[in-house]
């Protein structure tokens, strides 16, 4: 069970690469609870957002606040990587190597190990070499090793791009049993029907800015921005 | 072409008979090449993997320096370790000068860098892939150098091999500290140097094939053992 998940508040908020603002003025409230999704089209800051959050971008001005001490915050967290980062090691190697950093005994890591690769259906897997996986298998091992350390906001990049229908609803259901279970998720997507299936609540950029913000329900049906609209039609959106 | 073959001959008997003085000399070698492998290797290792993840301001100077000292001349560095150790110098009362110790120092001198800027170059890449992962992990720079280290250890094991062929064939700069003096600092590639300056090119030739042989085994023995060719990996 994790624990309870912090809310965060983002104020004022700007990220630039050469001179260049790619993200913000933002400012922007995310509740403790819920699956959000970031929308937009390329370019728009999703995963700039995703990495001010996490805490690995630098920001040039503004705050960005969270519900707990932000030492505490680093243990509470995961990022899941669009293109997944395989350790060169094995399937069970990659999984224990979060507890492993956190000084688990090995007893504990050996029980979590197996119990993560089974959920993600890599239980005959564990001795394989990890970056030999298909990209499928690899998108669902780093998803495990996210999840392991029971984080209370998980982070994901884009984490069916390219994947085939099989293995994104496999990643589905485990980033639904995750939100059951109590973590906060936010997540970046281009699948629109992926979008609508996970989202209780969504959040629309475009050009570095916030365009629209509220319940996934509410956008879908009547969203309320004419570029959400049209990105919503499937029209091009720059 | 006579010489060669009788240098061959001279070779195999010295080995067949496991002739008393080669065996002396050959672990003598071994010994000095290895002990200055290893404290070469816990230097370079880190220090390399090191300057790969850090960032800071004299960065590039500090690469470029290390990459220019691989090439570090021999017989300088003996010069330079010989005056440091002898009697009038500052290490001059811990009376290293001549014996396996003073050889260790000169070669560790020689191969850390050679060490270290292999070690970086791999540990670049490795770190420009783990990098994302690491900072998300908010691993420590500590576990960022081990997890490197131990992840990127077939290319580590590269350098390490280059390290002890280029301090197992080196001649200068042990010759200068150490003096090549009988059953005392006397190594297979100083033998070779005092043979030919004998005129005895059969036993200099026999010594030289039996450190070529002795250099490949090394070589077979630790890829067999750490499995660097397993599962297509390397």
């Amino acid at each position: 069970m994790v624990a309870k998940p912090p809310s965060v508040a983002l104020r004022d908020l700007r990220v630039k690469k050469r001179g260049k603002t790619i993200l913000g003025p933002l400012d922007l409230d995310l509740e403790a609870t819920g699956f959000t999704i970031v929308l937009g089209p390329n370019g728009a800051g999703k995963t700039t957002l995703l990495k001010v959050l996490h805490g690995v971008e630098r920001i040039a001005t503004g705050t960005v606040s969270w519900s707990m001490p932000r030492s505490r915050m680093d243990q509470e967290q995961a990022y899941v990587f669009q293109r997944p980062i395989m350790l060169r090691r094995s399937v069970r190697q990659n999984l224990a190597y979060p507890l492993a950093l956190l000084g688990r005994p090995k007893s504990e890591i050996a029980i979590q190990v197996e119990h993560w690769a089974g959920r993600v259906g890599l239980g005959n897997l564990l001795d394989q070499h990890a970056p030999r996986l298909s990209g499928g298998e690899k998108q669902k091992l780093a998803l495990a090793r996210a999840l392991i350390r029971a984080p209370s906001v998980l982070f994901l990049d884009e984490p069916c791009a390219n994947l085939d229908g099989r293995s994104t609803r496999e990643i589905e259901a485990v980033l639904q049993a995750a939100h059951s279970d109590g973590t906060r998720i936010i997540m970046t997507t281009h699948d629109l029907g992926q979008a609508r299936r996970l989202a209780n609540d969504v959040i629309f950029l475009s050009q570095g800015q916030l365009h629209e913000q509220g319940a996934a329900a509410d956008i879908f049906t009547n969203p309320g921005q004419p570029k959400t609209k049209a990105f919503l039609q499937g029209d091009i959106v720059e | 072409m006579n010489d060669i073959w009788a240098g061959l001959l001279a070779g195999f008997q010295l080995v067949i008979t496991l002739d008393a003085d080669l065996v002396d000399i050959t672990l003598r070698s071994l010994k000095v090449s290895l002990s200055a492998l290893v404290i070469a290797s816990l230097i370079a290792l880190p220090l390399g993997t090191w300057l790969a993840i850090r960032r800071f301001r004299f960065r590039r100077a500090a690469i470029a320096t290390l990459n220019a000292l691989m090439g570090l001349p021999p017989v300088v560095v003996g010069l330079i370790v010989y005056l440091l150790l002898s009697r009038s110098g500052p290490f001059g009362v811990l009376g290293l000068l001549f014996t396996p110790t003073a050889m260790i120092i000169a070669q560790v001198i020689i191969i850390t860098p050679l060490i270290a800027s292999i070690t970086h170059q791999a540990m670049r890449e490795l770190w420009a892939e783990y990098h994302d992962l690491l900072i998300s992990l908010n691993t420590t720079n500590r576990q960022r150098v081990l997890t490197l280290i131990w992840d990127g250890r077939r290319a580590l094991l590269t350098g390490a091999l280059a390290g002890f062929g280029r301090a197992i064939g080196e001649v200068g700069a042990i010759m200068i500290v150490g003096g090549n003096i009988d059953h005392a600092t006397r190594v297979l590639t100083t033998a070779i140097a005092l043979e030919t300056g004998k005129g005895d090119f059969a036993l200099a030739l026999g010594l030289g094939f039996v450190l070529i042989a002795l250099a490949i085994l090394l070589n077979f023995a630790i890829h067999t053992l750490s499995r660097t060719e397993r599962h297509d990996t390397w």
